[in-house]
């Protein structure tokens, strides 16, 4: 039997509830308001009483107000249909919404039960299945999409039976499987899952062990992610984080792309989805949008749904990990995700750590990037969820609570600054400050050594330190005058002034240079480097500063043009041209 | 507001702060309005059978014998079009001496509209500043801050924007105005002839601070009305949200909330992104444009209001004295519109955003010229320029006293141009140069 209770507080959207049965922490319950029925989930409980976050506004409700409990966590449904589909923070459809302004305790299905998918078995009777395992296949746009032995399945299992390839709806019986007990269980195209578990139906987590493309530069060649791996963006506002992070989704070498919106702007999450439907994965010509999935929770949508979006997206991404895909998950931003968790743990009046953050911050969120990862699936195939999340800090500072925490849990930093974006310099990644850990993993290294060229990281570590020398120089100029200094500096800042404009640099709303792959960044920081070690000679720093000036505009023309095409070739020639011209 | 007929009495107050009073009652539901002492509040908090109630006048002078009734309903506004060329005070009631507005009761502070059914936003707003219709052009379904100093003339700015903008309705929502500065907009607005397309909610320094915060959920409960029963388009302006946000740390402290960075409420994001997000472009045509004044502490943007608002808005306009010229100028660097692209160069002419770019590198290169001149460095040719270039485009764009059109803007600038710079210094795409260079 269900619990139920009634409303003795309200503050907000934190609300008391006197139970009078057992209820469990993160239980689901509704609250009745006149006949509308408001989801909330438990967070604390203390004697008879529960601590209930509302995932709405809790305007007109009253003490003595009846609530029912659920048994059940907040869950994601997962089948096919999930690809193109805008979520709100709960796995509401908006789509399907019809008014223009969200309705209080309207919820929506997240999958359309009547649409017909072609279905393909994989397992036959008899085959001795667990959890996690494929036993059919539907075509979700031109994705091959599992469908799975439900993850709640605990133990060993027989295919008794699987239905021949034809056209089901989600909610067919496409299998039954007999248990342990010899009973039968019937299978369906679509599960349910908890989305503040972690999905563990693989055997094994290994360390990744290859780079995921996403086509930036200043990531890719400087400070390249791992497939599976962790990474965050941390800046001011204005910096450019969101055009980053569009630009890492729309060219990110992943099957699926999950991108959470979590409490920021509502016209970013707009052009995504103007955008998307027309845009083309450059990996396999597809429209974009059938490989994204939108959870949209906006700044203006209630703070209990925010925090719970960025799990429900997570849980998203495991599911078609557990396909053997690799998925990208983007969450924009995870600071309005802690913001939630302050909200709350104050209206709770719970002693506070820093900066008002609950004390367990560190914690939750290495928890959370700590569900990314590239996994070993029961047979033996491997899927990997790649996790870039954004960071808004306070002030532009990153010496606060959630950058702090983020850096102990992710694996990559990727720092916008707000000197760079003044000067226009985007993406704004300091190169000096950021780092990707990945490169010091053997296991990266020697892919790289066998996917670009050996010794590709010593290259990358040579163009990092010409960079910082660079910025070195700049500093002694900037003290001791123009004149002040050896002509050595003038060469060495103008060199790093080189890197930066034509490797960190890159226009992400130009068609040809906002994508560069991988071949055409090795191409390029070669020829680069082949230029620093050119020896130059200048007879005074203006000279030498429009001596790489004209060399700068000439390496940009390339980036603008497409590879290997006669004007790249063309300006590739002006540069040999004007280098030959500078000879000691 | 009105009170309803059935209400419940009570006459024995258990607490007192200089914000809220709390009491033993039953049957109240959460953000319900009451009157205490016959001031206006509502409720912020139940436990069990205590309430707490948020006294917007403040608790100056209350007894606890104090009488309090509920009105059983939250803060609602009355919409009908009687509302046009209106002035009302935080609780929607007439401060024009004219008759009370005839119309439906709607709540205040509703829902959000769902993100799936908003429109990008794509019509231009033109101001007649070049230093926002240029450098950072705004679009209809867009919110944005000025970002200025107590003293810099943003009210006025604001009101020139809001006067030359191509909108249906202005919804004017002051919170802690001065005197002065209420009637500089009333004056403003009735001098220009346009009175019947403005609505003001005013709460001026003379009121008590909390009032103030009925105030933007007032405003774009009207903006809403018009933008979307009547597909109009409707541009809100909200002066000064630092006062709001300070009154909203009142509160909290009031009631004990642990405060986060600068003294402020840890849900201060989410509270100022619930006014902000109010902007839309919605499918019907209709749109709500909120331009509002975010006042700083010398400059300083790290402080906890303009930083949570400059993660919400979509861009801000800076406004600082330029010491060169003695103009008030809107900062090139400092300010952004976030919304700009989607009309530069496809509503407004094709060499827009090239213009914008290369006018804005060029007073860069003036800054250096001048860091190198206050550090005693010589000079170059071009720096020199870069300086005269500098003082020319503060007066004749920057400027908040410009008023001309983008077309004229654009000219201005390639004679800028052509009269300091060589077309390579520029760096303006070649076919552009061709079209507009000016010999």
């Amino acid at each position: 039997m269900k619990s139920t209770g009634k409303v003795i507080g309200i503050v907000s959207n934190l609300v008391t509830v006197r139970t009078d049965g057992p209820v469990a922490e993160n239980e689901l319950c509704y609250i009745d308001l006149d006949g509308t029925r408001l989801l909330a989930e438990v967070i604390k409980v203390s004697g008879d009483k529960a601590s209930v976050q509302v995932f709405e506004s809790t305007r007109g409700l009253r003490g003595g107000d009846s609530v029912e409990f659920e048994g059940r966590m907040l869950e994601a449904t997962l089948g096919p249909g999930l690809l193109s589909s805008v979520y709100d923070g709960l796995q509401n459809n908006l789509a399907t919404m019809k008014d223009v302004f969200l309705k209080r305790g309207e919820y929506t299905d997240p999958l359309d039960h009547e649409k017909l998918w072609d279905f393909t078995p994989i397992a036959a009777a008899s085959d001795k299945v667990k959890a996690g395992d494929w036993l059919g296949e539907v075509k979700e746009g031109w994705l091959p999409h599992k469908i799975m032995v439900p993850f709640s399945f605990k133990g060993e299992y027989t295919v008794k039976k699987v239905v021949p390839a034809g056209q089901y709806n989600i909610d067919t019986v496409i299998a039954t499987l007999v248990n342990e007990d010899g009973e039968d269980v019937p299978v369906t195209m679509t599960q349910k899952w908890p989305v503040k578990v972690a999905i563990k139906a693989y055997t094994e987590k290994p360390r990744p062990n290859k780079i995921m493309e996403t086509g930036v530069r200043v990531i890719d060649t400087f400070n390249p992610i791992a497939e599976g791996g962790t990474g965050f963006i941390p800046g001011p506002f204005g910096c450019g984080k969101t055009v980053l992070q569009h630009a890492i989704a729309k060219q990110g070498e992943a099957d699926v792309i999950v991108m959470a919106a979590c409490g920021e702007r509502a016209n970013e999450v707009v052009e995504i989805f103007t955008e998307f439907p027309e845009l083309v994965d450059p990996h396999t010509g597809r429209k974009l949008m059938e490989r994204t999935t939108i959870i949209c929770n906006t700044s203006n949508m209630p703070v209990a749904a925010r925090e719970a979006s960025v799990y429900t997206a997570m849980t998203i991404c495991e599911y078609y990990r557990a396909m053997g895909l690799r998925c990208l998950l983007l969450a924009d931003s995870t600071s309005r995700w802690a913001q939630a968790l302050r909200e709350m743990s104050n209206r709770m009046e719970e002693l506070p750590g820093a900066d008002a953050f609950p004390v367990d911050l560190s914690a939750i969120i290495s928890n959370f990037y700590a569900r990314a990862g590239m996994v070993v699936l029961n047979n033996g195939k491997t899927g990997a969820i790649t996790f870039i999340g954004t960071v808004s800090p306070a002030g532009g500072n990153l010496k606060e609570p959630v950058t702090e925490s983020t850096k102990k849990a992710a694996r990559c930093f990727y720092a916008l600054e707000q000197n760079r974006a003044d000067q226009k310099r985007y993406p704004a990644v300091n190169p000096i400050d950021s780092y990707s850990k990945y490169l010091e993993y053997p296991e990266i290294i020697e892919y790289l050594d066998e996917k670009i060229e050996k010794g590709w990281v010593e290259k990358v570590s040579k163009a990092k330190n010409i960079v910082r020398r660079g910025k070195e120089a700049m500093d002694q100029i900037n003290i001791l005058g123009d004149d002040g200094v050896p002509m050595s500096y003038h060469e060495s800042f103008w060199k790093s002034e080189m890197i930066d404009f034509v490797i960190l640099q890159q226009d992400a709303f130009d068609a040809v240079d906002s994508i560069t792959p991988l071949s055409r960044q090795k191409f390029m920081l070669d020829f680069v480097l082949d230029i620093c070690a050119h020896e130059f000679k200048f007879d005074n720093y203006e000279q030498c500063r429009d001596y790489f000036k004209t060399l700068i505009n000439l390496l940009r023309q390339m980036n603008y043009s497409e590879f290997e095409s006669a004007d790249f070739r063309k300006y590739q020639t002006e540069i040999t041209k004007h280098l030959s011209d500078n000879v000691q | 507001m009105s009170n309803k007929a059935y209400q419940r009495v009570y006459t024995q107050l258990d607490g007192i702060t200089k914000a809220t009073v709390s009491l033993k009652a039953e049957g109240v539901s959460n953000d319900e309005l009451a009157t205490v002492h016959g001031r206006l509040a509502q409720v912020v908090k139940t436990k069990g059978d205590s309430v707490t109630l948020q006294v917007f006048a403040g608790t100056e002078g209350i007894p606890t014998n104090a009488e309090v009734s509920f009105m059983s309903q939250p803060p609602t506004l009355k919409v009908s079009e009687q509302l046009s060329g209106r002035f009302f005070n935080a609780y929607g009631n007439p401060i024009d001496g004219g008759p009370e507005i005839e119309g439906e009761e709607r709540q205040i502070g509703g829902p959000s509209v769902n993100p799936y059914k908003r429109r990008q936003p794509s019509q231009l707003i033109p101001t007649g500043i070049a230093g926002i219709d240029l450098n950072n052009t705004l679009v209809s379904g867009q919110k944005i801050p000025f970002f200025a100093d107590p003293d810099q003339p943003y009210n006025q700015v604001m009101a020139d924007v809001a006067l030359r903008a191509d909108v249906d309705k202005i919804i004017l929502g002051g919170m802690g105005l001065s005197n002065d500065d209420y009637l500089f907009f009333r004056h403003a607005f009735e001098g220009a002839g346009a009175l019947e397309k403005i609505v003001s909610f005013v709460n001026t320094t003379e009121e008590p601070p909390v009032e103030r915060l009925l105030i933007p959920d007032m405003a774009l409960t009207a903006a809403e009305y018009f933008a979307v029963d009547k597909n109009e388009k409707v541009l809100v302006l909200l002066t000064d949200m630092t006062l709001y946000a300070d009154a909203l740390s009142i509160v909290s402290n009031r009631m004990d909330q642990i405060p986060s960075k600068d003294s402020m409420p840890g849900s201060l994001y989410s509270d100022l992104a619930k006014i902000y997000e109010k902007a839309v472009q919605l499918p019907s045509g209709g749109s709500i444009t909120i331009i509002a004044v975010t006042t700083l502490n010398d400059g300083d943007i790290t402080h906890a209001i303009p930083d949570n608002t400059g993660y919400i808005t979509e861009g801000q306009l800076f406004l600082r004295l330029d010491t060169d010229t003695g103009k008030v100028i809107v900062d090139p660097f400092r300010s952004l519109s976030r919304l700009k692209q989607l009309v530069q160069g496809k509503v407004t002419r094709e060499d827009h955003s090239q213009v914008m770019n290369a006018s804005v590198r060029l007073y860069a290169d003036a800054q250096n010229a001048k860091t190198k001149l206050e550090n005693g460095f010589d000079l170059s040719d071009y720096d020199l320029r870069c300086l005269e270039y500098a003082k020319d485009y503060a007066v004749k764009l920057l400027a908040i006293d410009v008023n001309i059109t983008i077309d004229q803007m654009l000219d201005t600038a390639w004679e800028l141009f052509a009269k300091y710079f060589s077309k390579a210094e520029t760096g303006i795409k070649q076919a552009l140069i061709d079209k507009y260079w000016k010999d």
